[in-house]
């Protein structure tokens, strides 16, 4: 495939008409970049202003007065500290078993079903759940019966990642036949094969896989809301949706406190700023990984 | 080789069958049980009953909701917002993917790829509470058009902008991934056919027109009828953190009602029936556009 970079010869620019179209052009990429980026920077400029000009919304995209004291406020918010903590235990313990979920499932269906004849059976099985669902409310009664209610199990459960399932598998069709065929002759195992030659060489996939599990169990929201009724088991994600929805009522008592110096506007936007800072360092690997995706899923088809 | 590799087929698909058990278990209890859970929807559910002992009612809920102005109203809002959604993103994503492969700077293609890209990994919590903020009536877009001597808008209090705010922010979060596809798509086409154009004295405006659009057009066709399969899928992740009671009238879509109903209200059957509509419906249109769109170019999810 051809390096995305790419600028064919014959098309580089001539003439004064070209150059007005090349300009042209050009602006209104980097208007599309600055747009994408612009509403996240002023949030950040407005979390290091000061309490009156950020009342006011005085702040563009450079902090007026910056200082570090909605970040000082935000932190040592014990609640937020809390829910902060209910994510990374969701994260720590959803991704393991989410990746080991998708492992499990994508090595016996990436085989022909000549080679194991089920595979159409449990393969439709699983295509059925993306298909069709029994609806919010069957879940919402099966959680509370099944006594997952406030645990962290409910959300992570649940989350069956086929769409993961299936770009494993296709990654696992990919590894050429003469490895596999190797280890066969050494009388290897499934769970040899698989310990041992699959996942070595799936590196790639297991990285980008594990990346997308992250952010979303990161960025997860719903099922907490529903499933968790103790308002302090909720993740980071449902405090700063709490936060949010709070922001047209006046401040209870401990926020009141918090906001004896600083703007409401800038609190929340450090809250949220701090919420996105993992998603930010991964980022670079994330868009790297996904545009791949996309392009291979988009050209195999 | 095909006989040996034949010969050395590892036999034991026990260990397959193993490996199955703990997804097929997860999918049995977490899927396939609330399939079996729609029957709630044709009784009145009590949860201090249960199953087995709440009264069965038939299709009293189905009549209901079928009598409900309200009902259409919701599928209106689903289709429209929904419906602008798809058509502004295809618009969009295909513009941007022109436009990237007409620029002749490779930097701008990277400062753009990675730009457009960020805000499709914010979730809709984060995003809500930035445009809530910026579409304010105090806000940094109302700054703007005040500063152009326009009056300032209440875009989040006006049922009609409010839906126009929704469309467009969330093509702006994930417009990115459509542009990379039709990217992608654009770069398949041969080379051969822009020379021989510039060579016929073709302009590049002329050369878009009469070549790229219509080469990445069955592109096209599968990206739309895919996201048609979708349409009642509206964006409650969005919806749920933007709206408030002064839009309900344009901004509830069958998720926001299902939970409202549902989960808030705690009306279960109802809720649940309101649910499986939206299921059968969905995986008809679902089964329908996949179909369409793997006779129409070939393409195959599974």
């Amino acid at each position: 495939m051809k390096r995305i970079e790419e600028i064919p010869m014959y098309r580089r620019t001539k003439g004064p008409l070209m150059t007005i179209g090349v300009i042209v052009n050009n602006a209104i990429l980097l208007i599309a970049a600055a747009l994408s980026l612009l509403p996240i920077l002023h949030i950040i400029a407005v979390s290091f202003s000061e309490n009156a000009p950020a009342n006011a919304n005085l702040v563009g995209l450079i902090p007026i007065g910056f200082n570090l004291k909605a970040y000082a406020e935000a932190v040592t918010d014990s609640k937020m500290l809390v829910a902060l903590v209910q994510t990374i235990k969701r994260t720590a313990l959803g991704v393991p078993v989410n990746m080991i979920l998708t492992i499990l499932c994508a090595y016996p269906l990436s085989y022909h079903k000549k080679d194991f004849p089920m595979r159409t059976f449990y393969s439709g099985f699983v295509i059925f759940t993306m298909l069709f669902s029994g609806g919010l409310i069957p879940s919402y009664i099966l959680m509370s019966r099944l006594n997952l209610m406030d645990t962290l199990w409910a959300l992570v459960l649940p989350g069956i990642p086929v769409f993961n399932v299936i770009i494993m598998m296709n990654f696992f069709r990919e590894i050429p036949e003469e490895i596999k065929e190797a280890a066969m002759i050494d009388g290897a195992e499934h769970f040899t094969m698989l310990t041992r030659i699959i996942l070595p060489t799936s590196g790639a996939v297991l990285a980008t896989l594990t990346l997308f599990c992250f952010v979303g169990h990161w960025n997860a929201w719903f099922d907490a809301l529903i499933y968790m009724k103790d308002l302090t088991r909720y993740p980071l994600q449902n405090y700063i949706q709490t936060q949010v929805a709070r922001m047209t009522l006046s401040p209870d008592l401990e926020e009141a406190k918090r906001l004896a110096f600083i703007s409401r506007r800038s609190l929340l936007f450090a809250r949220i700023f701090i919420s996105i800072v993992p998603i930010l360092i991964v980022y670079p690997f994330l868009q790297k990984y996904f545009q791949t995706g996309i392009i291979v899923g988009a050209v195999k088809g | 080789m095909k006989e040996l590799s034949k010969k050395l087929k590892l036999k034991r698909t026990w260990q397959l069958h193993v490996m199955m058990v703990p997804i097929v278990v997860l999918l049995v209890i977490f899927c396939y049980v609330p399939m079996i859970g729609i029957v709630v929807s044709f009784q009145d559910y009590l949860p201090t009953k249960g199953f087995f002992g709440s009264p069965w009612v038939g299709l009293d809920n189905y009549r209901f909701l079928f009598s409900l102005n309200d009902f259409f109203q919701i599928i209106r809002n689903t289709l429209i917002i929904s419906g602008g959604k798809i058509l502004l993103g295809l618009i969009i994503s295909i513009f941007f993917a022109i436009m990237l492969y007409e620029s002749n700077m490779r930097i701008m293609k990277n400062v753009v790829q990675t730009s457009v890209f960020l805000p499709y990994f914010l979730s809709w919590v984060v995003l809500g509470g930035i445009f809530i903020d910026i579409f304010s009536l105090e806000g940094v877009v109302n700054r703007i058009i005040s500063f152009l001597g326009i009056e300032p808008v209440m875009f989040m209090g006006h049922p009609i902008w409010f839906v126009i705010v929704i469309i467009i922010t969330d093509v702006w979060k994930v417009y990115g991934y459509n542009m990379i596809v039709f990217y992608a798509a654009i770069m398949g086409i041969d080379t051969a056919l822009y020379e021989s154009a510039t060579i016929d004295g073709a302009g590049r405006i002329r050369q878009v027109f009469a070549i790229t659009l219509p080469s990445i057009a069955p592109m096209i066709v599968v990206m739309g009828m895919l996201s048609l399969g979708n349409i009642l899928n509206a964006g409650f992740d969005q919806i749920f953190n933007m709206y408030n009671p002064t839009v309900m009238s344009t901004a509830d879509i069958l998720d926001t009602y299902i939970y409202r109903m549902g989960v808030v209200s705690g009306q279960y059957s109802f809720a649940t029936a309101v649910g499986f509509f939206k299921s059968i419906v969905a995986m008809i249109l679902i089964v329908t556009s996949n179909w369409a769109a793997k006779r129409f170019a070939g393409y195959r999810i599974f």
